[in-house]
């Protein structure tokens, strides 16, 4: 009789899980095994069917310089987009947490750049950049200085890039940063007043160890968009000049629908599923550690 | 962005090409009007769009046993992106218009099919046959043709006739050739105390295609016809490189760095430059916003005249029904008809694909009051294919690459080309015959 029940509860988890399962199984597992496979094989030539080759489609990889100046492009692109939108967004919910005249329109205009699809967004920051007519050039040249190719100079470009990656990316994060920290209780600040800690003393000691779980999120966040949004690169950029922007994502649309070589486009994305599987391993359980949950 | 064609034609035209009828004949088999769809790029600015969708409505209304859907697709690129797609998931449109570049591609992917294979009367094949050859050459392989030209173009010289007066140039006379255009441009510059730039040529998004028309002008072609072989490294298209970086390098009168294809129109119309190159098929766009007086020239010359052709051709896809093809046919050469043609050139820059196009009362009106519409046309005599490969997206990305290094500086051109054909040869290894 228990037993019977036991077996039912069991059924009805799985039923529970099934839709989830099937979804996840059709829409990630699957074309991620699929995507393994055909890293495996070489497009066929002149119509013949795909043959196999085993892993010389990493050999070629490895080899690959465009390969390698991508993946450093795309490490340079995250270090330069996450701490910083994240230390801004930090940023930004404080001051509109606070009380400041006007503070629904400031969160407004921060918030702005979020509803924004990238394409739109870029497609305005192209304008800001062109080096005749554009905005900053036009600023520097107010201020008495020479202008910049800011997306045609390669020593630039990436950096180019990542301020309005930032700039996009800041305001999202800031309100994940704002509805944590209207969920932390006043109390915590009037004992601390009474003992009379000081504001920079709270913020550490209170305020950031209480983020943590929000921290840990946006951080991961962050790293998926460092590697998934590419939208911005079509706009400005494509990858140029001689490969100077170009990120792995982007990459592996060229290689799959502007040079039709599905099997190495597949074979890159193999390579970044295993980068980010890693790294996201090893973020959740190290930080996990530090990350102290209400 | 996609454009979705209502159904009940909307508009009437009166205007009726009497070489239709035949095709139109043949479609009409059954009751349930054919349902075509069409994938096209548009790759410059204006509303080209509009132009679209309001041609395939007129087409529509003579044509009611024809629905079109033509699909807005993004640029050449992207197009491809879509088409390819929609293929592969089994959902072939019977049509598009794509980069007339991409036939070889298109081939390898064996997704389409060639024109000769439906043409059946005398009729058809005349007007298989009334293209302007230069326009023929990246759409045939092996005496077949796969592409019909349509948004077509060449490149041409805009210049600034109120900047070339300030600056002490005679406003009526473009430069003809390297050394005229280098100094003219140095002038400009000078005499706006640096203010405004001499010219500016393009490195972003199509650099190959600018780049190409530099070394056709050192009468040097950059492709074999069958599409197999590159001859990027060759002291003629060197030394075409080393003109184009020199421009900034030694004259002054082009800024360093890439120069952004996107936004060059703006630059010119902003007057941040005196000349520029660009498509044909801006022409329109900046006739309608210029606010000053423009001239457009055929492209200076080192040993001869030349631009590459460009833009997208009508393709026909496999794996779609009979009735389908003949439909589509009866399509494309509506919309490639001499009326057609012009009106299209008219309203874009682009060229007249036809020379029957050009000896319409509209297009001849037209060209007599507005000069510039007819220098593509009359630079197509000293046009070339443009560069079309196997592999070709990597052919070009190799190239593209070339340029923008030699262009920034990270490269001599020489080093840059050298890299270049290196990486192109290891494209084409396998297609050498």
């Amino acid at each position: 009789m228990i037993q019977n029940a036991d077996r039912r509860m069991q059924i009805y988890g799985a039923l529970l899980l099934l839709p989830a399962a099937v979804l996840l199984a059709t829409f990630a597992y699957l074309p991620t095994v699929a995507t393994l496979v055909n890293s495996l094989f070489l497009p066929g030539f002149r119509g013949e069917p795909a043959t196999f080759v085993g892993l010389e489609n990493y050999q070629l990889l490895i080899e690959d310089d465009t390969f390698w100046q991508v993946a450093r492009n795309n490490l340079l692109y995250a270090l330069g987009t996450i701490p910083t939108s994240i230390a801004l967004a930090l940023g930004m919910a404080l001051l509109v947490n606070a009380r400041l005249p006007g503070r629904g329109f400031v969160r407004m205009a921060y918030f702005t750049p979020t509803i924004l699809p990238m394409i739109a967004a870029a497609n305005i920051w192209m304008f800001f950049y062109a080096p005749q007519i554009g905005l900053f050039n036009a600023l520097l040249g107010w201020l008495g200085l020479p202008g910049v190719n800011w997306l045609g100079d390669p020593g630039v470009a990436l950096g180019s890039v990542i301020v309005m990656t930032v700039w996009k990316e800041a305001g999202f994060f800031m309100i994940f940063y704002l509805a944590a920290l209207q969920s932390i209780p006043p109390e915590l600040e009037e004992a601390s007043n009474l003992e009379g800690t000081s504001r920079w003393s709270f913020f550490w000691r209170v305020t950031f160890p209480l983020l943590m779980p929000t921290t840990l999120f946006v951080l991961i966040n962050a790293l998926i968009n460092a590697v998934r949004v590419v939208d911005h690169l079509f706009i400005l950029t494509k990858g140029g000049p001689n490969n100077a922007t170009n990120l792995l994502l982007y990459y592996v649309y060229e290689n799959a629908f502007s040079f039709f070589d599905r099997t190495y486009a597949a074979t890159i994305t193999v390579v970044i599923l295993l980068v980010l599987a890693v790294v996201a391993t090893v973020k959740f359980t190290v930080l996990d550690r530090r990350t102290h949950y209400q | 962005m996609r454009f979705l064609k209502p159904n009940v034609p909307m508009r009437f035209s009166l205007v009726a090409a009497g070489l239709l009828s035949a095709g139109q004949a043949l479609a009409q088999t059954g009751d349930e009007p054919v349902e075509l769809t069409m994938y096209y790029p548009v790759a410059v600015g204006g509303a080209l769009t509009d132009v679209v969708d309001d041609l395939v409505e007129d087409f529509e209304a003579e044509h009611p046993d024809i629905d079109v859907e033509a699909i807005y697709a993004g640029n050449y690129d992207d197009t491809r992106v879509r088409a390819m797609s929609a293929i592969e998931a089994g959902d072939a449109p019977q049509l598009s218009v794509m980069f007339s570049i991409d036939l070889f591609d298109l081939i390898e992917q064996d997704a389409i099919v060639a024109f000769d294979d439906l043409v059946e009367t005398e009729e058809e094949q005349a007007w298989l046959d009334s293209f302007y050859p230069g326009l023929m050459e990246n759409g045939q392989l092996d005496g077949q043709t796969y592409g019909i030209p349509f948004q077509r173009s060449t490149i041409v010289l805009y210049w600034n006739k109120d900047a070339f007066e300030v600056a002490g140039l005679d406003p009526e006379q473009p430069p003809e050739t390297w050394e005229e255009m280098a100094e003219m441009g140095a002038a400009v510059r000078e005499a706006s105390g640096g203010e405004q730039w001499g010219v500016m040529v393009p490195s972003t998004g199509y650099p190959y295609w600018m780049f190409q028309a530099f070394a056709f002008q050192n009468g040097h072609r950059l492709m074999s016809e069958d599409g197999t072989e590159v001859y990027f490294d060759d002291p003629a298209a060197v030394e075409a490189l080393e003109y184009w970086v020199s421009l900034a390098d030694e004259h002054a009168a082009m800024p360093d760095g890439t120069i952004e294809w996107g936004t060059l129109r703006q630059n010119f119309l902003e007057q941040s430059t005196a000349m520029i190159w660009h498509s044909t098929g801006n022409l329109t766009a900046v006739r309608n916003d210029a606010d000053f007086d423009f001239g457009v020239a055929m492209l200076p010359m080192k040993t001869q005249r030349g631009s590459p052709t460009g833009g997208g051709n009508f393709y026909l896809f496999k794996d779609t029904t009979e009735e389908e093809q003949q439909a589509a046919m009866t399509f494309i050469r509506w919309m490639t008809s001499p009326e057609r043609a012009a009106a299209w050139s008219i309203e874009t820059g682009y060229m007249g694909v036809s020379p029957e196009a050009y000896e319409t009362e509209a297009l001849q009106r037209y060209v007599e009051e507005f000069p510039p519409a007819a220098v593509a046309r009359d630079q197509l005599e000293h046009g070339t294919a443009e560069l079309a490969t196997y592999q070709g997206g990597r052919v070009r990305r190799a190239l593209d690459n070339a340029v923008q290094a030699a262009l920034t500086g990270q490269m001599t051109p020489e080093e840059a080309l050298t890299q270049a054909q290196r990486e192109a040869d290891a494209a084409l290894r396998r297609y050498a015959r």
